[in-house]
């Protein structure tokens, strides 16, 4: 974060074009390499050094920009020592110093995740596990002493939860209301609770267990807890339950606890279908999941829907129809990672003859720029767009991309400002398409709220403005998306059947 | 159930690492003291560096 600051200030100074600041890492050479900005005085920069590098108008405005760079360091680190004093440095000293705490927020490197998470559990605390790559070991000691304890131990890699209204983590702004959720993904409840958010309805509680919870190994301990939790509470009127498909000895366990809730339970788990004779309602994708529980606290019937605005979808195919130079694959450059999965069961879906939709390698590709593999030593994309931003502009120099499928993720905690970057990325590969002969058809949904910092409005503005096809979730992007590819699909999936 | 000291009552946390998630909770009103919170000694090269980079 800071070091995304130091750049964006830099890049804001007269006479800068382009500006980076980033640990010395192998992927960040590559980064920058990728980006134009390699230069001779980082490339020994190893992973303990910081690279600075400037691409200026002149020599004079690159060293004066440098410069600035040393001064805004210089400064965090005074401020950082000042306040340093003040705060306590354990978790320890911190519960002596707030005894009635009843949370504990942690995102500390892995490594050292499951020492402070389990001090945390130890003294009574409810745990909010945001730190990624915790062993499955480690989250399973955790999560068996928080369920021995009644604690609740939302993580390890919990990017987003809601309690008593409040955000935690990676949180979109969103009224407090009566639907509450159990997620194990970040993004998943993003979606679900910007579009319940536009629906009009509110979240009780939104709670985080964690990718990994309904996998053989850790059992689901933590989803039947917070489904006993949001059974029991009393802002809580249904409940929707967010996953991946839960592992058999799991499943078996997520039912039972869905019976015994007593509510009303609106269960999507991406990619699983409905047990025969099974508890709750089960619903394909997030979008859906929103829809159904609005209907279901409403007591109103619920039709699925392809296409929020059908209408809208027939307009722009036309258009995309009677354009130059259709054709080509699918690239999908994904930030949320059950974004980039729910479009790839939608693309699988519609475009399985033409081949499949691989992570990489096949004829269509998706990828997920937060997983691990492309994070090490670098910001996730949600945090710092850059790496994002510069496949996007590859993609506009392959010749075989026909349609580019991404996704933008507001909220707090995030970047101020994606669409910007983003839209000027893709104004360039449109370009760069174009003189090449081609057409390259944007297609992105965007997750957030009106009343994020970011502004949702704004933000889908600005794309629509670089010719992005904005669609309101990841499923119907990618149901688009497809469209854009084989419009012969349309007579389908326009009836409603996606 | 220790969950009831959570649902429906005031939040008071305690933030270990990234400060960020400190100042998103105060602007919300909560109740939140970050640690300032440091790797055990020798475990990484540049580890004040990092640390300073990381904090927020």
């Amino acid at each position: 974060m800071v070091l995304m600051r130091i750049a964006g200030e830099l890049r804001g100074r007269p006479g800068v074009r382009e500006a980076a600041a980033l640990m010395g890492t192998a992927a960040n050479h590559e980064l920058l390499a990728s980006a134009g900005l390699s230069a001779p005085p980082v490339r020994d920069a190893t992973a303990g050094d910081l690279m600075l590098v400037v691409d200026a108008e002149s020599e004079a405005a690159a060293d004066a920009a440098i410069e600035a760079a040393h001064g805004l360091l210089d400064t965090r680190r005074r401020l950082r020592e000042e306040s340093g004093r003040m705060l306590p440095r354990t978790l320890e000293s911190a519960v002596r110093r707030l005894p009635d705490a009843n949370l504990a927020t942690i995102s500390v490197p892995g490594a050292y995740a499951k020492l402070e998470a389990m001090t945390a559990l130890r003294r009574g605390l409810h745990v909010f596990l945001f730190s990624d790559n915790v062993p499955l070991a480690d989250e399973i000691a955790l999560k068996r002493v928080a369920t021995e304890k009644g604690l609740l131990c939302m993580g390890p890699d919990c990017g987003t939860g809601y309690l008593n209204g409040v955000g935690l983590g990676f949180a979109n702004v969103v009224p407090r209301g009566r639907i509450g959720c159990v997620s194990a993904s970040g993004t998943g409840l993003q979606a679900v609770a910007s579009r319940l958010a536009s629906l009009g309805e509110g979240i009780s509680h939104g709670i985080g267990v964690g990718g990994r919870d309904l996998s053989a190994e850790v059992g689901g301990v933590m989803t039947a807890l917070a489904l006993q939790t949001l059974g029991a509470d009393r802002s809580t009127e249904l409940i929707v339950v967010i996953s991946k498909p839960p592992a058999p000895a799991a499943l078996a366990r997520l039912e039972a606890a869905i019976g015994v809730t007593g509510k009303p339970v609106v269960v999507c788990c991406l990619g699983a279908s409905a047990p025969a004779g099974g508890a709750g309602r089960w619903v394909a994708s997030l979008e859906d999941a929103a829809e159904a529980a609005t209907a279901e606290v409403r007591g109103t019937p619920w039709v699925r829907r392809a296409f929020s605005d059908a209408e809208d979808v027939r307009k722009w195919l036309s258009r995309i129809e009677s354009g130059p130079r259709r054709g080509g694959t699918l690239l999908g450059l994904f930030v949320g990672g059950t974004l980039a999965h729910e479009a790839r069961l939608v693309l699988d879906a519609w475009l399985g003859q033409a081949g499949p939709v691989a992570a990489a390698g096949g004829r269509h590709r998706i990828l997920d720029l937060g997983a691990d593999e492309y994070t090490v030593g670098r910001p996730h994309p949600m945090l710092d767009p850059i790496q994002r931003d510069a496949r996007v502009r590859e993609a506009g120099r392959e010749p075989g991309v026909g349609v580019l499928l991404l996704d933008l993720v507001l909220g707090r905690g995030t970047h101020p400002d994606p669409a910007r970057s983003l839209a000027a990325a893709v104004a360039e590969a449109r370009a760069a398409a174009t003189g090449a002969g081609r057409e390259l058809t944007v297609v992105a949904s965007v997750i957030g709220t009106a009343g994020d910092p970011q502004g949702l409005r704004g933000q889908i503005v600005t794309l629509e403005a670089a010719g992005v096809h904005v669609l309101p979730g990841s499923a119907q992007a990618a149901r688009f998306a497809a469209l854009a590819l084989e419009p012969t699909l349309a007579p389908r999936l326009l009836e409603g059947r996606g | 159930m220790s969950v009831e000291n959570l649902l429906g009552r005031p939040l008071r946390v305690i933030n270990l690492g990234l400060e960020v998630f400190a100042q998103e909770l105060e602007a919300d009103g909560v109740t939140v003291l970050h640690v300032d919170w440091q790797p055990p000694a020798g475990e990484a090269g540049g580890a004040d560096l990092l640390a300073l980079l990381d904090d927020e």
